[in-house]
C-alpha cells in the first residue's frame, strides 16, 4: 500500500488509485493485441495476395500461419477489449453517467467495426480448406478496413476526452448532442492516423523480429527471409510517415492542448524561444537535468524561435499536474520519439541494404537491430499512450470532469484489480506460451491443427481409441 | 425515440441470450462430458461448432453495453454502481472463457488440454449465472435510479437466483438443441442422441423451474410478476409452447424446426421481461423516456442500427451460411 499512499490524492475517492491503475494496465495490455487486429491482418493478406498471384507456396504457407497466429491473438483482444467496455462503466462512472450520451456514440460506431471483423476473421480463419481462393482472399479484405474503422472510432472516443465538443450542457447534463462533431472531433485526424500508422509499426516490426531471430539461428529459407522481408517493408515504409505524422500531431497538441504540451517539453513559464528538453525530470515545479536544445520547441512548434508557448503556470493551480505526472510525460514523450527515430535508422539502413543488393538482407547487426526493434515499437506504443493519458490528469474530459469525479465511489477496486492483474498475467503468459507452441510445431513441419479436445484424435474417430498426449 | 432505442437494445439482449447464450451452454456441455476419453466426441464437436461463431456472437454483449451506455447513461451508471461484483465477475469470466477456448485449440497434451478447457467450460457456466443475476436484480427493482444499491442484496436474492439459474439452463438448452441438430448435419447418430438425450432432460429442468419462478417472482418481484401474467403473457405462453413443441418434436421434426423452436423460446422469454417492464428500464421508478440520452443521440443510435442492419445482418447470414453448409473447416 506504499504505492497507495504515494499516489493518492488529498480529498479523492480511496478508489481512484486502484481504478487508474487498473485502467491503465488493461488498457495497456489490450493496446499491444490491437495491432495484431489491425494491420497483421493486412501483413497477412499481403503474403496471401502474392501467394495466389504468383503461385507462391511459401508466402502462401505464412498467410496461412499467420492468420492462425492473428486468430489467438484476436480471440484475447476480443476479450481482454471487452473488460474495457465492463470497466467504463465499473470504474469510470461518473463519466459514462454524465457523458455517455455524446461519449458513447464513436464506441457505437466501433461496435459496428467489431461486428464486421469478428465475422470476417471467422471466415477467412475457417475458410482456408474448403474456399477458392481469390473469394477466401476477399473474405480477408473486411477484416483490414473494418480494423481501419474500429480503431478510428474507439480512438475518437479518446481525442473527444482530449478535446470535447458537440454537445450542450445545462445543469451538468447533456441535453444536446451533435454526434459527428463528437466523433470527428478536434483531436480525432492526429491521433487516429498517429495510432493507425503506429499498428501498423508494430505489427510489422515485431513479426520482422520474428523471422529476423530465425535467421540469426542459421535458418537462412526463403520460408524466414520472406517471412522477415514482407512486414519489414511495411514498416519502413510506415514509419517515415509516422514521423511526419508525429511531428503534425505535437503541433497540434501545442496548439489546442497546452497543459499536455507544456508538460510534454518541461516548459514552466510562458514565453518565447522555449527550448527542446530531452531527458530530465520536474523537481519542486523547476525542470531540472535536461539536456536543452535553444529555442528547439519554440521553433519546431511555429518554425520561429519567437513562438510563444503556454507553460504550466497558466493552468490554474488547482488542477495543475504534480511534479511526477509531467515528469512522467516528459520521459514518456522522449523514448517515444527517441524510438521512433531509432526505427527510422533502421527503416532508412534497410531500403540501403535493399537498394544496393536487391536480396533480403542477412548483415549480423542489421538482422539483430531488427530482431529488438519489435520490443522497442511496443515499448514506444505504450509510451505514446501515456502521454495522451497522463498528460490529460487531473481531467477525464478537458475542462468538463475530473478523473476524481469520474471515478466510482463503492466497492474495494483494489480487489477487482489483484484479480485482473492475476488473470492477465495468466493469460498473457499462456498467451506466449500458445504462440512458442505454434512456432515449434510448425519448425517440425507439422501444420495439422490438433483439434480434439482431450486428445489428439481427428474426427470421426471411434470412442474409446487411446487419447493421451502425444 | 426513446422507446425505439430501447426496442434496438432490447433486441440486442435477446440476440445476446440466444446466440451468444448458446455458446455458453456448448461450454456447460463441455464441462459436464465426463472423462478425457468418454467426453472426447461432444467436446470435439464443441470445439468445432463454436469456433467460428463465438467470437461474432459475443459483439452481441458490446452492442448492448454501448447501446446502454449511449442511450441511457444514467441508468448504466446506476447499474454499474450497484451490481459492480456479478459484472465485475462476468466480465473476468469472458476473459477466461474466450482465451480458454482459443488456447484449447492449440494445445496437444491432454493435461494442458483439460486445464484450459475446464476454464473455458467452467467460466462459460459462471458467466450467464451472473449475467443473469444482473438481469435479475434490474427486473425486480433493486437499481435505484441514482445508482449505488446495495452491492450484496442486488444481485444475492431470489429473482437474482432465478435469473442466474435459468440463464444457465437456457444456455444449456438452445447449445443441447443446437449441437443436436449439427451432429443429426454430420451424421454423426451417437452424438444426436447424446444431446438430444440432453436437450430433452433441459428443457423438462428449465420448464419445472419456469413455472416455480412465477411463484419466486410473485413474492420477491410482484410488479415484474403483475407485468409477465398480464402484458407479458402472451411471450410467457409463446415461450412454454415452443419449448413444450421442441421437447416433443425433437425427435421428429427437421433440426430447422427444432433449432427455430428453441430460438423463439428462449427468445419469448426475454422478451417477456421486457415487454413486463416497459415502459421502465429500471424497476418501476425509472422509465424508459426518463432515463433517455438527448434525442440527437438517440437518433445517432438508429443510425448506426439500420447501418448495423444492412452490414452486420448480411455478414453473420454469410458466416452462418458458410458454417451450415461446411464451408468453414476447423
Amino acid at each position: 500500500m506504499a504505492l497507495a499512499s504515494l499516489l493518492a490524492e488529498a480529498g479523492a475517492p480511496s478508489q481512484l488509485v486502484p481504478a487508474r491503475e487498473q485502467m491503465a494496465f488493461t488498457l495497456g495490455f489490450h493496446i499491444i493485441l490491437v495491432p495484431f487486429g489491425v494491420a497483421f491482418t493486412f501483413l497477412m493478406l499481403i503474403a496471401n495476395y502474392r501467394g495466389i498471384r504468383r503461385g507462391d507456396d511459401t508466402a502462401m504457407l505464412l498467410a496461412r500461419r499467420w492468420s492462425q497466429v492473428a486468430g489467438v491473438l484476436f480471440a484475447v483482444g476480443a476479450v481482454s477489449g471487452t473488460v474495457l467496455s465492463f470497466e467504463l462503466g465499473l470504474l469510470w462512472p461518473g463519466l459514462m453517467g454524465r457523458y455517455g450520451a455524446a461519449f458513447g456514440i464513436p464506441f457505437a460506431v466501433e461496435g459496428l467495426f467489431f461486428f464486421l471483423e469478428a465475422i470476417f476473421v471467422a471466415i477467412y480463419l475457417y475458410g482456408w480448406k474448403r474456399m477458392r481462393p481469390w473469394p477466401h482472399f476477399w473474405t480477408g479484405v473486411p477484416v483490414v478496413l473494418s480494423g481501419v474503422g474500429g480503431t478510428s472510432s474507439v480512438v475518437a472516443a479518446n481525442g473527444w476526452m482530449n478535446q470535447p465538443q458537440g454537445f450542450e450542457l445545462r445543469g451538468g447534463r447533456v441535453v444536446a448532442v451533435d454526434p459527428l462533431a463528437v466523433i470527428f472531433n478536434g483531436a480525432f485526424w492526429f491521433e487516429a492516423l498517429h495510432m493507425l500508422l503506429a499498428a501498423y509499426m508494430v505489427a510489422g516490426f515485431v513479426v520482422a523480429g520474428v523471422y529476423a531471430v530465425g535467421l540469426l539461428r542459421g535458418r537462412h529459407d526463403r520460408y524466414h527471409r520472406l517471412g522477415m522481408a514482407i512486414p519489414l517493408t511495411v514498416a519502413a515504409i510506415v514509419t517515415p510517415l509516422q514521423i511526419f505524422m508525429g511531428d503534425v500531431a505535437a503541433r497540434e497538441v501545442a496548439h489546442n492542448e497546452p497543459a499536455k504540451f507544456a508538460a510534454i517539453e518541461l516548459v514552466t513559464q510562458t514565453g518565447t524561444h522555449v527550448p527542446l528538453s530531452i531527458g530530465g525530470a520536474m523537481v519542486d515545479g523547476e525542470a531540472r537535468y535536461a539536456i536543452e536544445i535553444p529555442s528547439g520547441a519554440s521553433l519546431l512548434v511555429g518554425y520561429s524561435p519567437r513562438t510563444r508557448i503556454e507553460g504550466l503556470n497558466e493552468i490554474p493551480a488547482d488542477v495543475r499536474p504534480p511534479d511526477r505526472l509531467v515528469t512522467t510525460v516528459h520521459l514518456a514523450f522522449d523514448v517515444m520519439v527517441g524510438i521512433g527515430f531509432a526505427l527510422l535508422g533502421l527503416a532508412l539502413w534497410f531500403a540501403v541494404l535493399w537498394w544496393r543488393r536487391r536480396v533480403v538482407p542477412l548483415n549480423q547487426w542489421f538482422l539483430r537491430a531488427v530482431a529488438i526493434s519489435g520490443a522497442l515499437t511496443v515499448v514506444a506504443l505504450e509510451a505514446g499512450w501515456v502521454v495522451t493519458e497522463v498528460g490529460r490528469q487531473p481531467w477525464t474530459v478537458v475542462g468538463y470532469l475530473l478523473t476524481r469525479d469520474a471515478v466510482t465511489t463503492t466497492g474495494n477496486v483494489w480487489l477487482f484489480f489483484t484479480a485482473t492483474l492475476v488473470l492477465y498475467t495468466v493469460v498473457g503468459t499462456t498467451t506466449f506460451y500458445v504462440l512458442r507452441l505454434l512456432r515449434r510445431r510448425w519448425r517440425d513441419g507439422n501444420d495439422a491443427d490438433t483439434d480434439v479436445p482431450y486428445g489428439p484424435s481427428r474426427a470421426g474417430e471411434p470412442v474409446g481409441s487411446p487419447g493421451g498426449s502425444r | 425515440m426513446s422507446t425505439l432505442a430501447a426496442v434496438v437494445l432490447f433486441i440486442g439482449v435477446i440476440a445476446y441470450a440466444v446466440l451468444g447464450g448458446a455458446d455458453y451452454g456448448a461450454g456447460f456441455w463441455d464441462l459436464t462430458a465426463g472423462g478425457a476419453v468418454r467426453g472426447r466426441e461432444p467436446r470435439h464437436l464443441v470445439d468445432q461448432s463454436l469456433a467460428p461463431v463465438w467470437e461474432a456472437n459475443h459483439v452481441w454483449l458490446i452492442f448492448c453495453l454501448v447501446m446502454l451506455w449511449t442511450g441511457f447513461p444514467g441508468a448504466f451508471a446506476a447499474i454499474m454502481t450497484t451490481l459492480y461484483v456479478p459484472l465485475g465477475l462476468a466480465a473476468l469470466g469472458i476473459v477466461v472463457r474466450g482465451s480458454g477456448f482459443a488456447f484449447r485449440k492449440v494445445f496437444v497434451a491432454t493435461e494442458q488440454q483439460r486445464v484450459v478447457g475446464a476454464a473455458f467450460a467452467a467460466s462459460s457456466v459462471l458467466t450467464p449465472f451472473f449475467l443473469g443475476a444482473v438481469a435479475g436484480g434490474i427486473a425486480s427493482g433493486r437499481v435505484p435510479t441514482a445508482g449505488h444499491g446495495d452491492p450484496v442484496t442486488s444481485w444475492l436474492n431470489p429473482t437474482s437466483l432465478l435469473g442466474g439459474v435459468l440463464a444457465v439452463l437456457t444456455c444449456a438448452f438452445t447449445a443441447a438443441v443446437f449441437l443436436d441438430a449439427e451432429a443429426q448435419r454430420r451424421d454423426e447418430p451417437d452424438l444426436e442422441r447424446w444431446f438430444r438425450r440432453r436437450a430433452r432432460v433441459t428443457a423438462v429442468v428449465t420448464g419445472v423451474l419456469a413455472l416455480a419462478g412465477i411463484a419466486i417472482l410473485r413474492s420477491d418481484a410482484p410488479r415484474l410478476f403483475h407485468g409477465l401474467i398480464s402484458r407479458g403473457l402472451v411471450f410467457v405462453v409463446l415461450s412454454g409452447v415452443c419449448g413444450l413443441g421442441a421437447l416433443v418434436l425433437v425427435k421428429r421434426a427437421a433440426p430447422r424446426l427444432i433449432q427455430a423452436l428453441a430460438v423463439s423460446a428462449v427468445g419469448a422469454v426475454v422478451a417477456g421481461w421486457g415487454v413486463a417492464q416497459y415502459p421502465y428500464l429500471l424497476g418501476t421508478h425509472l422509465s424508459i423516456a426518463r432515463a433517455a440520452a438527448p434525442t440527437s443521440t438517440l437518433v445517432a443510435l438508429t443510425v448506426v442500427a439500420v447501418a448495423a442492419v444492412l452490414l452486420v445482418v448480411p455478414s453473420m447470414a454469410l458466416l452462418f451460411v458458410l458454417q451450415q453448409r461446411g464451408r468453414l473447416e476447423v
